[in-house]
């Protein structure tokens, strides 16, 4: 699953789709899980990277990450299949 | 290296030039404590959900209703309307206060008794009078509200047999300018029945009509209503002094006033449109004052108002069970509590605040409740932060008939606990267990045993 490439992010959280015109927000932790996909990271990268750096453990994150990456697919912000 | 506090990720579609169907933000601060006491404390010694009930609150509601009539009228009294809220405790704030009792059933007639109210401050209403509650209720010198002609003659024969006057007054329903027409209680006015009903009763020596009665209807957001409602039964009490000579002692205007909760379906907060006590105070005392009464004759203004005085002393803290994505993509958070608790979510958006700090995304959301039953929604949409497994929320305004109408229904009822004063909780209803329930149930002794 890749992060559509002219997506565009704004540091605050704004993420605007040119292709469609849609805007939307998110959340620091939601933008920074859209920036590691977008830099090519795997789910299980994601997933060590944000359990070491806040507080939350593995299984509450992976719940949270596959909604997250739903939704994302639903916005047609991301695309394609997940990346293993 | 310290972890950093998380948060659960989330992205909204921004809609511009269009109205939000999830309406505007409803809490942002988070609340974290109720008189004093952290949400979190409270969980942690009494369980999830938990009524709470604030002391202040009533208190403070109390003295601005009262202050609101009693600098307008010169005579009022209070009822403290049990089948809004019950539960001892809550009652004895009220008598405290000066309110007498007003039940609508044997079973309330006995707890206002059990609670030390003199029976001949308990106003007896409701449709569903046994002749063993009359009989106490006539014993007792209690005000009996006649709600039809069946109850009034048999009043009239127990009158006889025990050689007592019980104090009467009559029901009246009317057409105050709101539909519908609450005409199911009492005697109508428009077509004579409640001047039937009076005649019957002044014509009879075995009652004496001390008194009548309107409750116009619930969640009445138009105060002009109980003006109309004050006159029409004033007119009757003028009536009755011209043919009978007799004055009559109270004019009892109900309940029914609208508290701050939100009716489903409304544009505006309820905070915005329900009416002030002074807006129905300056409407009821107007017309009573303006009716023609002598002054020395004045009637007694007798109000039973029960949801507006308590519901906003009320809160459920609860907590969250879990998260999940609608098929439509909707989130759906599922609570510890639902309508089984929380009967007063079929007719309102409840305000829902979290407890604890989070920042300032939010997600709309529909809230469920733990039963496995599709109508168990507590708010169809609603706007929250990104709200967690355990995660606290306060549901606000809940004090009225959530703690008498609510169900034993797939859960026990939780506990309910009151803040004093001094902000110290006290329980005053315990959590109810399995053998609270099955202390009434019997099994035969054929379905005692079985093999599987």
């Amino acid at each position: 699953m890749n992060i559509k490439k002219n997506i565009a992010l704004s540091d605050s959280g704004f993420v605007f789709d040119p292709s469609s015109g849609d805007s939307f927000s998110t959340n620091p932790i939601g933008l920074e899980i859209i920036k590691l996909l977008k830099n090519g990271k795997s789910a299980d990268e994601i997933k060590k990277h944000v359990t070491s750096a806040y507080m939350i453990d593995e299984n509450s994150f992976e719940k949270d990450f596959y909604d997250f990456v739903n939704m994302l697919q639903k916005l047609k912000i991301a695309e394609g299949e997940d990346k293993k | 290296m310290k972890k950093l506090q998380y948060e659960r990720p989330v992205i909204t579609r921004l809609n511009t030039g269009v109205t939000n169907k999830f309406g505007t933000k409803t809490a942002f601060t988070p609340v974290t404590h109720v008189d004093g006491n952290a949400v979190k404390t409270l969980i942690a010694n009494y369980g999830s959900p938990l009524f709470v009930i604030s002391e202040q609150t009533i208190r403070k509601t109390f003295k601005d209703a009262n202050r609101a009539f009693t600098t307008r009228y010169p005579k009022v009294q209070f009822a403290w309307s049990y089948k809004t809220n019950y539960i001892n405790a809550v009652c004895n704030v009220f008598h405290q206060e000066g309110s007498w009792a007003e039940v609508v059933s044997g079973f309330e007639y006995h707890k206002a008794l059990n609670n030390d109210v003199p029976g001949s401050k308990i106003i007896f209403n409701g449709p569903d009078k046994t002749e063993a509650d009359l009989r106490l209720a006539i014993e007792n010198n209690s005000l009996i509200h006649i709600d039809h002609l069946d109850e009034l003659y048999l009043i009239k024969e127990l009158a006889v047999e025990m050689n007592k006057k019980p104090r009467v007054a009559i029901r009246v329903n009317m057409d105050t300018g709101v539909y519908p027409i609450w005409d199911r209680f009492g005697f109508n006015y428009e077509n004579g029945q409640a001047w039937d009903a009076i005649n019957k009763i002044m014509l009879n020596d075995k009652m004496e009509l001390v008194g009548l009665h309107a409750h116009i209807g619930t969640f009445m957001l138009s105060p002009n209503a109980y003006g109309i409602a004050a006159s029409k039964l004033s007119e009757l009490a003028l009536s009755i002094k011209k043919k009978y000579k007799k004055n009559i002692q109270y004019l009892d205007l109900g309940g029914g006033f609208a508290s701050k909760n939100t009716l489903k379906g409304s544009y505006l907060q309820g905070v915005d449109t329900s009416p002030t006590f002074d807006q129905y105070a300056e409407a009821i005392s107007t017309a009573i004052l303006n009716a023609g009464f002598i002054e020395d004759e004045l009637p007694l203004l007798i109000l039973e108002s029960g949801r507006s005085l308590i519901d906003e002393a009320g809160t459920l803290l609860g907590t969250v069970i879990s998260n999940k994505r609608l098929s439509d993509g909707r989130r759906a958070t599922i609570m510890d509590f639902g309508v089984n608790i929380l009967f007063t979510s079929f007719w309102y958006d409840h305000k829902i605040s979290p407890a604890q700090d989070f920042s300032q995304y939010t997600e709309d959301a529909v809230l469920y409740g733990p039963l496995c039953m599709n109508i168990d929604v507590i708010r169809e949409n609603c706007t929250l932060p990104p709200l967690k497994r355990d995660d606290h929320v306060v549901v606000h305004t809940v004090g009225a008939y959530n703690m008498t109408q609510w169900m034993q229904f797939i859960a026990m009822r939780p506990a309910v606990i009151m803040i004093d004063m001094d902000e110290k909780p006290h329980i005053i209803r315990r959590r109810e267990t399995l053998s609270t329930i099955e202390s009434v149930e019997m099994m035969p002794e054929y379905l005692k045993k079985f093999k599987l």
